[in-house]
């Protein structure tokens, strides 16, 4: 068994547009660097995207909007990229923000074969408009259905040849869960390890959710914000 | 001092030996560094820490290694790592003994609203929503009004709600107040500062604490 693949390029080079493609990471923390340069180079258009984060303007899923790739997106939070709120706005692209946790459940449920679930999150806001809820016990929960996608591009730190991977510190995050909910995951990791050289007591992704590996080069790793004391409230 | 210092001085007084606590974006985050002597809180960051610590040199940032923020941060002794589903797990599951958040309007229910301005503002409630449904105790940390001096505690919220009826506590600069079934009760002004005054600067009404106390800003508990 060898996942294996010798370029990124080779690594997207099936997918097709109009795909449904979720990407790891928090911000720039943990993104396929390489495979969004990939995917970009080779000009599919009307992807689904599934992610936490938009990139920012000039990097990371950025560049897929900045090509003009992107048809729709679910995500949390896109307070770092101008040109997004500038499309939405406009009403060029259509966007769905979730919760947080409830994005993170729903790609999770989507890996472990639960089509919904109830949760607290969001009742009484509009993200629980024209859901089904439910009282259980003295409280009121909404219905949340599972997301899955045709890909998944993920980032690991180290991995090897089965797909076993580990990740590095907060660079976790959406990967581990978006590797189980696509037909297709492609990982893209910083060093490829024989196999065994994993403790396997530490592996987070075993091997079975893994579709392709592919080493990625000349990481950039941008960092979004400087820590600042004493920020404003907004 | 700063209005936002005092803010964040008062709330750190709040914390106990043990709590695990999650501090939103931009002035929350300060209440970190007012931690009082002798007393050990976990931080926990929604994108995957427990054990957050202070800001690294430049030298030192890791861009593995960030907050909510997206900001650089340090490892403590005894942190740990998680994904988003488990981080959200444990926000969900009623594990956080407190969460600390930035507000854009709170009102006489403790209905919250920070995430959106319809037609203007596209950013996204990112993991607030998760918070103020899961965390035990809910305590919005805001200046009083807002820069043109416009009241952000209201009889009712007039932007899209992050929670219905899921504030525990509104820390200002001038105040603590306290949400009730009965409305909002003021327990402590800021010195120099009475109840009427608060009122004058609120919309909503505030219900008077009989045990009306000054705001104490100092280090210790």
């Amino acid at each position: 068994m060898n996942k294996v693949v010798q370029s990124a390029y080779e690594a997207v080079a099936d997918i097709v547009s109009g795909s449904t493609v979720m990407l790891g990471g928090f911000g720039l923390c943990g993104i396929p660097e390489n495979l969004i340069a990939a995917l970009v180079e080779r000009r599919v258009t009307g992807l689904h995207t599934i992610s936490n984060n938009m990139g920012v303007d000039g990097f990371g899923m950025g560049l897929m909007l900045e090509a003009g790739m992107i048809a729709s997106h679910v995500g949390s939070y896109v307070g770092e990229n101008r040109r997004l709120e500038a499309l939405v706005l406009k009403k060029e692209l259509d966007l769905t923000l979730i919760p947080q946790g409830t994005l993170a459940e729903r790609i999770r449920a989507g890996g472990a074969g639960i089509p919904a679930f109830y949760v607290p999150t969001g009742l009484g806001t509009v993200v629980a408009e024209g859901k089904e809820t439910r009282k259980i016990g003295d409280r009121t929960y909404v219905l949340e259905h599972s997301l899955n996608a045709d890909v998944a591009l993920i980032k690991a730190w180290k991995g090897d040849r089965l797909g076993n991977l580990v990740y590095r510190k907060t660079a976790r995050n959406f990967n581990p869960a978006m590797a189980t909910a696509a037909k297709l995951t492609v990982a893209e990791i910083e060093e490829l390890v024989e196999p065994g050289e994993l403790n396997p007591d530490h592996v987070v992704t075993p091997g079975i959710y893994v579709n392709r590996v592919v080493v990625g080069a000349a990481y950039r790793k941008p960092i979004e914000s400087k820590f600042i004391q004493s920020g404003g409230a907004e | 001092m700063t209005g936002k210092e005092r803010i964040a001085r008062r709330i750190a007084r709040e914390f106990r030996d043990g709590f695990y606590v999650n501090l939103g974006i931009g002035l929350p985050t300060m209440i970190a560094g007012y931690v009082p002597a002798g007393i050990d809180v976990m931080f926990q960051s929604e994108n995957g820490m427990l054990g957050v610590g202070g800001p690294p040199t430049d030298e030192c940032a890791d861009p593995d290694l960030i907050n909510a923020g997206k900001q650089p941060v340090t490892e403590l002794p005894g942190c740990s790592f998680f994904a988003s589903e488990e981080s959200f797990a444990m926000i969900r599951g009623g594990h956080m003994d407190m969460s600390i958040l930035g507000a854009m309007q709170v009102d006489e229910h403790g209905n919250l609203a920070n995430w959106t301005i319809p037609g203007k503002m596209v950013k996204g409630m990112g993991g607030a929503m998760d918070l103020v449904a899961g965390a035990r105790r809910v305590i919005v940390a805001m200046e009083h009004q807002t820069k043109d001096g416009a009241s952000r505690i209201l009889k009712e919220c007039t932007l899209p709600l992050t929670g219905q009826r899921v504030v525990h506590d509104i820390v200002t600069e001038l105040c603590w107040i306290r949400v009730s079934d009965e409305g909002l009760v003021l327990t402590e002004v800021a010195e120099g500062i009475d109840a009427a005054e608060v009122q004058a600067r609120t919309e909503a009404r505030l219900l008077v604490s009989s045990d009306l106390r000054v705001m104490s800003v100092d280090g210790s508990v």
